[in-house]
C-alpha cells in the first residue's frame, strides 16, 4: 500500500528523482487540481518562460481513483505556452489509476534534457530513456506502437506522449495517452516538446486499503447501479459526445464557418447518428469507467494504385472536433473529416485550437488579409479537407513566418495579420463549440482555463432555452460562480464531469468516508465547497501574478453579430456579468 | 456442481478494467494488488482487448511445477492456492500457457483465480460469464 500524499519529483536537467510526503496538499485540498495549484504556486517561478526549463508539469489524481468508478482523470498544471498563463488540462484513459497504482499522488516534472529522452516509472523507480530514436517521427502513433514494445506493464500501464506538434512547440500541441485521449487545450505538448520529453510511462498495481469491507461494498455497487443505470451515461455510450452535433445544430447553436453563422445544413454527415452507422469500429472506456463513450470510427480507404487493397484506420471522434474540424470548416464529408481528425492526432494538436486557427486563416484569405504568398500557395477554402490537411502540416513545420503564427494560436496571428473582429478567442484560448448564449461566453472568459468545462455555462444557456427564459448578467454570474466552485471539487477528486450527476455532495462525502481519506477539515458539503472556492482562488491568484486581468478581456465582434438561441448578444451585459463573477473571487 | 469463469465475446470488451478492480475488492480493498484477471490491448487499444483469465485446466501445468504443492487441482478445473505453503518462486508464472497467473509483488505469492464470478457482476457489456462446467 502506498499512500496518496507521496509526490514524485523528477528533474530532467540532472536525471534525477526523488518522493516527497506532502499529506498537507491533500488533506486541505483533496488532490487533483487542489493539489496541482498548490504544487504549481510553489514550483513555478513568477514570469517563468512556458518553454522553459523552469516551467514545471504537475500531474495529480485523487483519493477515490483506484476505489470508486468514474475518478480516472489526471490533472495536469503548467505554465501555457497558448496564453502566457494557467495550464490546466484534464485527460482520462489509464493515466489515473496508473499514477495512482504506482504510489504516486502527484508527480512534478521540472527542468530539460539536452537530448531527447523518455521516462519510464516502475517499481518506485524512474529510468530516463533514449529517445533520440523516436524524436521527429512522422506520426504520433507509431510512438505510442514503439513505446508499448519497450516497455512492461500491458494493461497497468499509461503511456503519455506527444506528437511533433509538441516537439516543434506548436503553443496548443496536446498530449496523448492511451492513444486516443488528451491533455488537450492550452498546449502542454509544447511544454513535453521543449524539455525534450517525448513520452512519459508510468505502471503499477498497488492495493489501497479500505477500513470497512462491508461498507466500501455497498458504497461502490450503489455508485456502479447508478453509472451504469443513469440516461446520460447511456447517451455517451450509445453515441458518444458526438450526440451532441443534432441537438445544437438545430438549436442554431453550432459554431459554423467561423461563426459566419450557427447551423450546418450537411451538419447531418458529421453527426453521432451518422457516424455510429456507418463508421463506428469500437468503443473503449477509460479504466475504472463503465460508460465507454470513447468512439473510434473504423475509416477504410482504398490504395489508388493497387486494386482491392485496403487500408483501415480507427479515429476517435467527439463533440468538439466534430465541431472545430467539422461545422467550423464546412468540412462536412464524413470520410474527409475522418481524414482530417487523423492527421491532428498524427501531429499531436489540440483540435479545437487547430480549428479555430484554420477558420480564421479561411476567412482572412477570403478577405484577402492573407494571399498566396504568405499560404505559399494553400488555397484555403471551406470543405476542402485536403488542403486543411496540408495546411496543417505546415502550421507543425513552420516553414514561414505566417505559419509560425498560426503555430502560436488566433489571437497571436489575427493581432499581426489583421481579423481580430473573426478570431474567435477568449482568454487567449480558442472557442469550444457552443454559440448558446451569454452564459456560455461568461464562461469562456472567467472560467480559469478558458474552457467550456470550467463552469459548463453551455449548458445553462440550455436549461434557460428550454424553459424559455433569459436570466440577467448577476443571476448568470451567480450561477456560473457556483458550478465552477463545485467543479474544483470534482477535479480535485478527479471524478468525470460526465458523472457529476453520480457525484453529488452526500456520494462525495460518503466516497470520502468509505475510502477512509482523512481530511483535515470536517466533511460537509459546506466545508466542501470552501476548498472550492480556496482552489479557485488561488488559481486566480497565479493568473494574477502572470499578468490576468479581466477588465482587459477581449471579446470578439463576431459573437454580437450572430443571433443565438437566447437572442442577440450585448457587450455590455457580457462585461457586466464578468465583473460580477470576478467580484466573487476576491 | 463446479463453476469456471469464461470470456464468453471478448469483442465487447471497452477495457475499463471494472473486472479487475472487483477481483480485488473481493478482499475488501482498493486497487489491483491482488487480482486474479488482466484486461490488456492486444496492440494498441484500437485492435481490442485481451481477457486474461484462468481457464480452469483439468490438469493444471501450474499446480505440476509447484515444488512444496502449494497449488491444489481444484473441482472442476483450476487450482486452490495454499499461501502458507506457497515459497513465492514463481515457478507457476512461466508454467502457465495463457499467463492468467498474477504476482501480488506486495506479499510475494501469486493471485489464483478462485472462479467465483464476482468479476462478471461487474462487467457492464456482457463479456465475461461464470458457466456451470459439465
Amino acid at each position: 500500500m502506498k499512500e496518496l500524499s507521496r509526490v514524485l519529483h523528477i528533474d530532467l536537467t540532472r536525471r534525477s528523482f526523488h518522493v516527497e510526503d506532502r499529506p498537507d496538499l491533500f488533506e486541505n485540498y483533496i488532490g487533483g487540481v487542489g493539489a496541482a495549484i498548490n504544487l504549481l504556486l510553489e514550483e513555478c517561478p513568477k514570469n517563468a518562460n512556458p518553454l522553459g526549463p523552469e516551467n514545471p508539469i504537475v500531474f495529480a489524481v485523487g483519493p477515490l481513483t483506484g476505489v470508486f468508478p468514474l475518478a480516472s482523470k489526471t490533472v495536469a498544471m503548467f505554465k501555457s505556452p497558448l496564453t502566457g498563463n494557467l495550464g490546466e488540462s484534464h485527460a482520462g484513459g489509464r493515466s489515473a489509476i496508473a499514477i495512482r497504482m504506482a504510489g504516486y499522488g502527484a508527480i512534478v516534472i521540472k527542468g530539460s534534457s539536452e537530448t531527447p529522452i523518455y521516462l519510464a516509472v516502475h517499481d518506485g523507480k524512474v529510468y530516463f530513456r533514449d529517445a533520440s530514436g523516436i524524436w521527429g517521427m512522422r506520426s504520433s502513433y507509431t510512438v505510442g506502437r514503439i513505446i508499448r514494445e519497450l516497455e512492461p506493464g500491458a494493461g497497468f500501464r499509461t503511456i503519455m506522449r506527444i506528437g511533433r506538434a509538441g516537439e516543434k512547440l506548436v503553443s496548443y500541441a496536446c498530449v496523448i495517452t492511451e492513444t486516443y485521449r488528451h491533455f488537450g487545450r492550452l498546449g502542454l505538448g509544447a511544454v513535453f516538446g521543449s524539455k525534450k520529453l517525448k513520452a512519459i510511462v508510468i505502471s503499477g498495481r498497488c492495493s489501497i486499503k479500505i477500513p470497512d469491507s462491508k461498507a466500501y461494498k455497498e458504497v461502490y455497487d450503489k455508485i456502479f447501479n447508478s453509472a451504469v443505470k443513469l440516461p446520460i451515461m447511456k447517451k455517451y455510450h450509445d453515441l458518444g459526445t458526438a450526440y451532441n452535433v443534432t441537438p445544437l445544430n438545430e438549436l442554431k447553436a453550432l459554431p459554423s464557418l467561423n461563426l459566419k453563422q450557427a447551423s450546418l445544413k450537411e451538419s447531418v454527415n458529421i453527426s453521432g447518428e451518422m457516424l455510429a452507422e456507418n463508421y463506428l469500429g469500437r468503443r473503449v472506456a477509460c479504466v475504472h469507467c463503465p460508460v465507454a463513450c470513447i468512439h473510434l470510427a473504423s475509416l477504410r480507404e482504398p490504395y489508388e494504385r493497387e486494386p482491392y487493397f485496403y487500408k483501415t484506420t480507427m479515429v476517435s471522434y467527439d463533440y468538439e472536433p466534430l465541431y472545430a474540424l467539422g461545422s467550423m470548416l464546412g468540412v462536412t464529408d464524413t470520410k474527409g473529416w475522418l481524414k482530417l481528425m487523423d492527421e491532428v492526432e498524427v501531429q499531436g494538436l489540440d483540435a479545437i485550437s487547430v480549428g479555430v486557427v484554420l477558420a480564421w486563416a479561411t476567412e482572412a484569405y477570403e478577405k484577402g488579409l492573407i494571399t498566396d504568398k504568405e499560404t505559399m500557395n494553400i488555397r484555403l477554402k471551406w470543405g476542402d479537407y485536403n488542403t486543411y490537411i496540408e495546411a496543417i502540416r505546415k502550421i507543425v513545420a513552420q516553414p514561414n513566418e505566417f505559419y509560425t503564427s498560426l503555430a502560436r494560436g488566433v489571437e497571436y496571428a489575427a493581432s499581426r495579420y489583421g481579423g481580430l473582429d473573426f478570431a474567435l478567442s477568449f482568454g487567449g484560448n480558442e472557442m469550444p463549440g457552443y454559440h448558446t448564449g451569454l452564459a456560455t461566453y461568461v464562461t469562456y472568459l472567467t472560467g480559469s482555463r478558458h474552457s467550456h468545462l470550467d463552469s459548463a455555462g453551455y449548458s445553462l444557456d440550455e436549461k434557460n432555452v428550454k424553459a424559455g427564459m433569459r436570466q440577467t448578467p448577476d443571476e448568470i454570474a451567480e450561477a456560473l460562480f457556483k458550478e465552477e466552485v463545485w467543479r474544483q471539487v470534482l477535479s480535485s477528486l478527479v471524478v468525470c464531469f460526465f458523472a457529476r450527476g453520480i457525484y453529488t455532495p452526500s456520494t462525495v462525502i460518503e466516497s470520502l468516508k468509505t475510502a477512509g481519506f482523512d481530511l483535515g477539515f470536517k466533511l460537509t458539503e459546506e466545508n466542501l465547497n470552501k476548498v472550492g472556492i480556496e482552489i479557485l482562488k488561488k488559481k486566480y491568484l497565479f493568473k494574477v501574478r502572470e499578468g490576468f486581468n479581466y477588465k482587459s478581456l477581449r471579446i470578439p465582434k463576431r459573437i454580437l453579430e450572430i443571433s443565438t438561441p437566447l437572442g442577440m448578444l450585448d457587450e455590455m451585459e457580457i462585461r457586466e456579468a464578468v465583473n460580477i463573477f470576478f467580484k466573487f473571487l476576491t | 456442481m463446479s463453476y469456471r469463469l469464461a470470456v464468453i465475446d471478448v469483442e465487447r470488451c471497452v477495457g475499463c478494467e471494472l473486472c479487475m478492480f472487483a477481483c480485488s475488492r473481493r478482499f475488501g480493498e482498493g486497487g489491483l494488488a491482488k487480482s486474479a484477471i488482466a484486461v490488456r490491448s492486444i496492440g494498441g487499444v484500437e485492435k481490442g482487448f485481451t481477457v486474461i483469465v484462468c481457464r480452469a485446466c483439468s490438469d493444471p501445468p501450474c499446480a505440476k511445477v509447484c515444488i512444496v504443492n502449494a497449488l491444489m487441482v481444484r473441482k472442476g478445473g483450476g487450482v486452490v492456492l495454499n499461501p502458507h505453503k506457497c515459497i513465492g518462486c514463481g515457478r507457476c508464472i512461466d508454467a502457465c500457457p495463457v499467463k492468467a497467473v498474477f504476482w501480488n509483488s506486495e506479499i510475494n505469492k501469486p493471485n489464483i483465480c478462485v472462479h467465483c464470478g464476482y468479476c462478471a457482476k461487474y462487467c457492464p457489456h456482457e463479456v465475461l460469464k461464470l458457466e456451470k462446467v459439465v
